[in-house]
């Protein structure tokens, strides 16, 4: 389980949070704490409250109900302009009318900080996110990622207790979002700064976090270290929102300890009972198994479910490949294969084995 | 690709007749007033037989004009300049925040496009006599306040619809007071929509006959009032002259602003940035 955050030693505490926009409940009591230096990321499908509670902590929204605290003192009728954050926007937000060096100095200069010192600190930021020399350059003279840099190095130039960012890596190409985020990260520890990330990209979310909120329909469905959120998700919705799962149905045989067996055409398969205390035997549980956790072997290998390979889906490092099975009720598996072996192996159309590594299922009564 | 039939490119030429007419017909009166401008017989014809300058020298040296010419800078700079400022307040309160009767206020600030502009003038005219208003240039300036107040409101309005509210909240978020982001956020960004706004009242109000009529003095009187007043007496070129020098003067400045903020925005059928 992950380290409890406790609200004394919190940069960032959403305390019993609710908000509602006419009768849609956009926050139902959340409740969240985010250490000093922490990388949080808040996920979820657009509408489930993630931007929503970064609004709050930015003060553009104020919650109905609870408390937002920074530094540990609540800021719930703190204005904006006094509450000390650093903020990133999906758009960047660039002042178009305003230089780069303009941009950067913004912060400072409603902060009455002393001309050479602005001068010094701009140019520290611009050094920090590589642009230096970019100075005159107005935003729209600048790439995407040159524009995310000068954004960011706006945000951070004030020290600010707190970072939020607004999906910004939405509006990169992949090879440069892979390349800021990693930057971005660099950069966030080397300055220890506290930072709320929102995002709907799983892989970004899983990649980036020190711990991540996962979040649906106003509420946070479980928040962890990614390891524990991919590897033992808390729900059925976390299990088939984060990383890409199979789910296969099958029949619970027996719960001993911790352990719960569960039958699935043939085999039968060893899963942590975490949900399953409740389950009767011989009722029937879904089984989400990762698609690296399936493995194609010889057609009729004991304890392996008989299927056969539809499509194969070459990725490079990796090949997806779709596989139909009687077993799972006809639902195509996906079963990732590492290195490209696959690809000359089993070609559309071939008879498979496939059986599942138990150390990777997570097991949930129907819903 | 196929071959295009004899009736296309008919009806392709038939289009281009059609266009290139709509053109001349839109130009024509402009076209007619500047060629008999340069008449240098007394009387407004057409087509001149001889051609000379002395209509605009007479133009430029008759004294109604010439004051005329000065009422109507000064009418149109305070008219355009205060409805700027109360124009752009309301179209920001009406953009920014949801309260009762906005439709309402909307509708009555819009309303001068609906009465005719005889009856603005003829209001205040009444209005000025009831309440012992000299028949100054504060009656006028107030009556084309009104007239022009519903351009401005709109221009600014539809710029503030197109301002990005991220650039707010993001100089929000870098410490800036809700005074200093209007200042160096807000008002920066709505430049365009604002001059539009400005320079469209202001060409509306040195244009203003109608209502003019009605509540300017031999004192007061604008431009238009005095070339009304010139024609019930006379009919030479000199009208014509005019006109030429308004269309010129116009057409620099509208490139004046096209030179310095680029007309799309000005004209708001561009994406400001």
């Amino acid at each position: 389980m992950a380290t409890r955050t406790t609200s004394e030693d919190a940069a960032v505490t959403f305390d019993g949070v609710s908000k509602n926009f006419g009768d849609v409940k956009a926050l139902d009591h959340v409740s969240l704490a985010i250490g000093r230096g922490e990388f949080m990321t808040l996920l979820g499908p657009s509408g489930c409250g993630k931007t929503t509670l970064l609004k709050l902590a930015a003060g553009f929204l104020a919650p109905d109900s609870g408390t937002v605290a920074i530094d540990g003192k609540c800021v719930n009728d703190v204005p904006t302009y006094k509450r000390e954050i650093g903020m990133m926007f999906q758009n960047y937000a660039l002042f178009p009318h305003m230089s780069v060096a303009e941009n950067i100095a913004y912060g400072l200069k409603t902060r009455h900080v002393p001309r050479h010192d602005i001068r010094r600190r701009v140019a520290e930021a611009l050094d920090l996110v590589k642009l230096t020399g970019m100075e005159d350059r107005k935003p729209r003279q600048l790439s995407g990622g040159q524009q995310q840099r000068v954004a960011l190095a706006r945000a951070l130039v004030i020290n600010p207790t707190v970072l939020l960012l607004d999906e910004p890596f939405s509006a990169l190409d992949k090879n440069l979002r892979a390349s800021m985020q990693i930057e971005l990260r660099e950069i966030q520890r080397k300055l220890a700064l506290t930072t709320i990330f929102v995002t709907h990209d799983q892989s970004e979310a899983l990649s980036l976090s020190d711990r991540m909120a996962v979040m649906s329909e106003g509420k946070i469905r479980q928040l962890g270290t990614p390891l524990e959120i991919y590897r033992r998700p808390g729900d059925r919705f976390v299990a088939s929102f984060v990383g890409d799962t199979n789910c296969l149905r099958g029949e619970l045989l027996s719960v001993a300890g911790l352990e719960a067996v569960i039958a699935l055409g043939g085999a039968q398969i060893k899963a942590l009972a975490t949900h399953l205390l409740d389950t009767r035997a011989s009722s029937l549980v879904d089984l989400f198994v990762r698609p690296e956790r399936l493995r194609i072997s010889a057609p009729g290998e004991p304890g392996s479910m008989i299927g056969q390979i539809v499509t194969q889906t070459y990725q490079g490092g990796h090949v997806d490949l779709q596989i139909a099975c009687r077993a799972c009720s006809d639902n195509l598996l996906m079963v990732r294969s590492a290195g490209d072996l696959a690809m000359t192996h089993w070609p559309p159309g071939t008879e498979v084995g496939i059986s599942i590594d138990a150390e990777g299922c997570t097991a949930f009564p129907l819903p | 690709m196929t071959p295009r039939s004899t009736y296309q490119r008919l009806l392709g030429y038939a289009g281009w007749f059609v266009v290139i007419l709509i053109l001349a017909f839109l130009i024509l009166p402009a076209a007619v007033v500047t060629i008999a401008a340069f008449n240098d017989k007394a009387i407004l014809s057409f087509p001149p037989q001889a051609w000379s300058w002395r209509w605009f020298e007479r133009a430029l040296a008759y004294p109604d004009f010439r004051t005329g010419f000065q009422n109507g800078l000064i009418v149109t700079a305070w008219s355009s300049s205060i409805a700027l400022v109360i124009g752009a307040m309301f179209a920001f309160v009406i953009d920014r925040y949801q309260f009762a009767l906005k439709r309402a206020i909307e509708g009555i600030l819009v309303s001068p496009l609906v009465i005719p502009h005889f009856t603005v003038g003829l209001g205040f005219l009444i209005l000025a006599a009831q309440i012992g208003w000299s028949r100054g240039f504060a009656v006028v300036v107030a009556c084309h306040v009104v007239l022009v107040l519903p351009f401005v409101l709109r221009s600014v309005y539809v710029s503030l619809r197109n301002l990005d509210s991220s650039y707010e909240l993001a100089a929000a978020s870098l410490g800036a007071t809700p005074l200093r982001v209007l200042l160096t956020i807000t008002v920066p960004l709505l430049l365009p929509g604002l001059v539009s706004g400005w320079l469209f009242a202001a060409i509306l109000s040195f244009n203003e006959f109608t209502a003019s009529l009605f509540v300017t003095s031999q004192r007061t009187q604008t431009l238009p009032v005095a070339m009304y007043n010139y024609v019930r007496e006379f009919a030479d070129p000199s009208m014509a002259a005019l006109s030429v020098m308004y269309i010129v003067a116009t057409a620099v400045l509208i490139a004046f602003a096209n030179r310095f903020l680029g007309l799309g925005k000005v004209l708001n059928i561009e994406q400001s940035y």
